[in-house]
């Protein structure tokens, strides 16, 4: 009963994401201006901010999932933080991507030391590219369970700080920086939240569809064993 | 003796009957020196070049002492003595956090006036950048022990410290390398954002040892 | 793999509290299961013989025993204790002899029980006297302040095996303590890791002999 209620769920979910998606992105492509400066390149705001605010958070969450698995035991805890930070990843390569495209469109360059967000995405994907070498490293499944869980919660702690001493090192005078969603006009504005909720729910979507598919695959390695067992 | 005093004066003892780590820092922090001499092909640094050389150079002499630290606890049982003993696992954590900044602030007293003698015009702006490196230290004591705790208990070891530290090290250098650039400036010492990067030190310090100390008695389960 | 045949070789001790019980213990790592089932009881100033081929559970069970392994599924009660939750209300009631010997090798035997006093809460004037005992009893004296590193398995295992006592624990967990002892040393340690004056012992052993003979019950695993 409770498994229906979830795959109701995730089909729900799935398509509340597209069709705040959908509306986001017309509502982006078509009804915001175009900015005054960048000109058309500027719409690439609309994925690559919410891309990394959905980022971010996502990070934040899997830390928070870590400290409840860490008080609790419960290995339901460690897949949620494993899959947040899996998934917060993949949105990081796409942070990555969408400001190289954005920055070779404003400014001619494939990379930009002095944009901050560019450049501390770097470090922090960097340093959760190392999740994966660290949890195939350890075999004992819950002390790999344990120390993915510090892990999280160390990296979580250090994204916010790793923000600010990289927005500390640029240099005072002539930043070059993307444009924030803080100052936004409104027909602007509009648009980015609906984009960023539609990055939530995208978020939410994929880390609810895998976490289901896991457990899937988890029962089935249960039975099969059970099965040779008997056997 | 309490049991931090005790676990420090053991490493502090072992360091200093068998040499293991302190040399090892030293030598390679001059050579490194010198690889940068002739990789710039420069023969004085000052500025952002100084603090360039110096900063990342201590942090990789640094690695050195940190893939090092557990592995007695590792081979000779150490782990089990104070998991079996009553007492909070934690001041495992402070013990080896504070032989650590020890270790650091001995590579410096060495490394920083070897530094200066090759490539600094003025000694000026030591002083100060002493500060700046000690609360680096802290910080790096207090990241190492943790991601150093996490590799000696896996089976890439070696590998995965270096990995896994050196992105949570960024900021550090950032703040030490910021620091030194105006301290090690060719005109003199600049105090421009000198409380800035202090604040920045402070900060990550503080938030560091408290993931240290709220976490490390997980990574002793077993 | 088979389930566990406990054999009463003399009368057991009834009505008290137990200092050890065992339903279901189990304990797998990841697709091997090292102790399948085991069920124990054993009253306060009890002894028992472990006894096994090699790889048959019997390190593990004394590691959980301890406190320093976690069961997978099974009731484990050490001392009135439940593990895995109240182990830390275990520490420092146990005496652990392990597989291999818990001792620095950079530090002496003197140094060695000194930290462990340390760990456990000991006044270290009050304990001198009783680690030069102890030494004395083993005939370790001479060696007393050599470094392990320069001592022989046997003479590692005698220091061990006062490190194990050294806190007068309630509860004696022995992984082979005769290992690399000839007869006279064996004579040496027995008075000092017999089940006497309410103290309760486990001893792990590899085939039958003096510790079998000794005990209340034989535990065969395997």
């Amino acid at each position: 009963m409770a498994n229906a209620l979830k795959s109701i769920t995730l089909r729900r979910l799935a398509i509340a994401t597209v069709l705040v998606m959908a509306a986001g992105y017309a509502l982006a492509f078509f009804a915001a201006p175009e900015d005054a400066d960048q000109g058309f390149i500027q719409k690439i705001f609309y994925l690559h901010v919410p891309l990394a605010t959905v980022a971010l958070c996502g990070w934040i969450v899997a830390a928070i999932h870590a400290i409840r698995h860490l008080q609790t035991g419960d290995p339901k805890h460690d897949a949620r933080s494993y899959v947040s930070i899996h998934i917060s990843v993949i949105f990081g390569l796409a942070v990555l991507l969408t400001g190289a495209i954005w920055a070779k469109g404003s400014w001619g360059v494939w990379w930009e030391w002095k944009e901050p967000t560019l450049v501390s995405f770097l470090i922090v994907f960097l340093l959760y590219a190392t999740y994966y070498p660290l949890r195939y490293a350890i075999e004992d499944r819950d002390r790999q369970a344990r120390y993915a869980s510090v892990f999280a919660i160390t990296a979580g702690a250090f994204v916010p700080l790793n923000f600010l001493a990289v927005r500390l090192a640029q240099p005072l005078i002539h930043p070059r920086t993307f444009s924030s969603a803080g100052g936004l006009p409104d027909s602007m504005l509009f648009p980015f939240l609906v984009c960023l909720v539609g990055m939530a729910l995208l978020w939410a979507t994929l880390v609810w569809f895998e976490l289901d598919s896991k457990a899937a695959s988890a029962n089935l390695r249960r039975i099969r064993r059970a099965l040779e067992a008997t056997a | 003796m309490t049991p931090f005093t005790a676990l420090l004066r053991k490493d502090l003892t072992v360091e200093l009957r068998t040499f293991r780590s302190l040399p090892a820092m030293a030598l390679f922090a001059v050579t490194a020196f010198v690889i940068f001499r002739f990789g710039l092909d420069r023969t004085s640094l000052n500025g952002e070049l100084a603090a360039g050389v110096l900063v990342p150079t201590l942090l990789f002499a640094a690695l050195l002492a940190i893939n090092r630290l557990f592995v007695a606890e590792r081979e000779e049982g150490g782990f089990d003595l104070v998991r079996l003993a009553p007492v909070d696992r934690t001041v495992l954590f402070a013990a080896k956090a504070s032989a650590l900044v020890i270790y650091l602030v001995a590579l410096e007293l060495v490394a920083v006036p070897i530094f200066a003698l090759f490539f600094l015009d003025s000694a000026s702006g030591l002083l100060p950048f002493a500060l700046i490196l000690l609360l680096a230290d802290i910080g790096l004591a207090a990241t190492g022990t943790l991601i150093s705790t996490i590799a000696t208990m896996s089976s890439a070891r070696d590998l995965l410290a270096p990995l896994i530290l050196l992105p949570l090290l960024v900021p550090l250098v950032i703040a030490a390398a910021g620091a030194g650039e105006h301290l090690l400036a060719a005109g003199g010492p600049d105090y421009g954002r000198f409380g800035t990067w202090l604040g920045l030190l402070g900060l990550y310090d503080l938030i560091f040892l408290l993931v240290g100390y709220a976490t490390f008695d997980f990574l002793l389960d077993d | 793999m088979e389930r566990t045949v406990v054999e009463p070789t003399r009368e057991a001790n009834r009505a008290l509290k137990p200092a050890i019980e065992l339903a279901g213990l189990r304990r797998d790592f990841g697709d091997r299961t090292a102790l399948d089932g085991i069920d124990l009881r054993v009253d306060p100033g009890g002894s028992v013989a472990v006894l096994g081929p090699n790889g048959s559970g019997k390190s593990t069970l004394l590691r959980i025993l301890a406190g320093l392994l976690r069961p997978t599924s099974g009731q484990v009660s050490v001392l009135g204790c439940s593990l895995p939750k109240e182990t830390h209300l275990l520490r420092g009631r146990i005496g652990y002899l392990g597989h291999e010997p818990i001792l620095y090798r950079d530090l002496t035997p003197r140094e060695n029980l000194e930290l462990a006093a340390a760990l456990h809460g000991l006044e270290s004037e009050a304990i001198s006297p009783r680690i030069a005992a102890l030494f004395d009893a083993v005939g370790m004296s001479p060696r007393a302040d050599d470094r392990v590193a320069e001592l022989s398995a046997g003479m590692k295992q005698r220091i061990d095996i006062c490190r194990a006592v050294l806190h007068e624990p309630e509860l004696l967990l022995l992984d082979e303590p005769d290992a690399h002892l000839d007869p006279e040393a064996r004579r040496r340690i027995a008075p000092l890791i017999a089940a006497e004056n309410g103290r309760t012992r486990v001893a792990v052993s590899h085939d039958r002999g003096p510790a079998t003979e000794e005990a209340d019950f034989v535990l065969e695993l395997g």
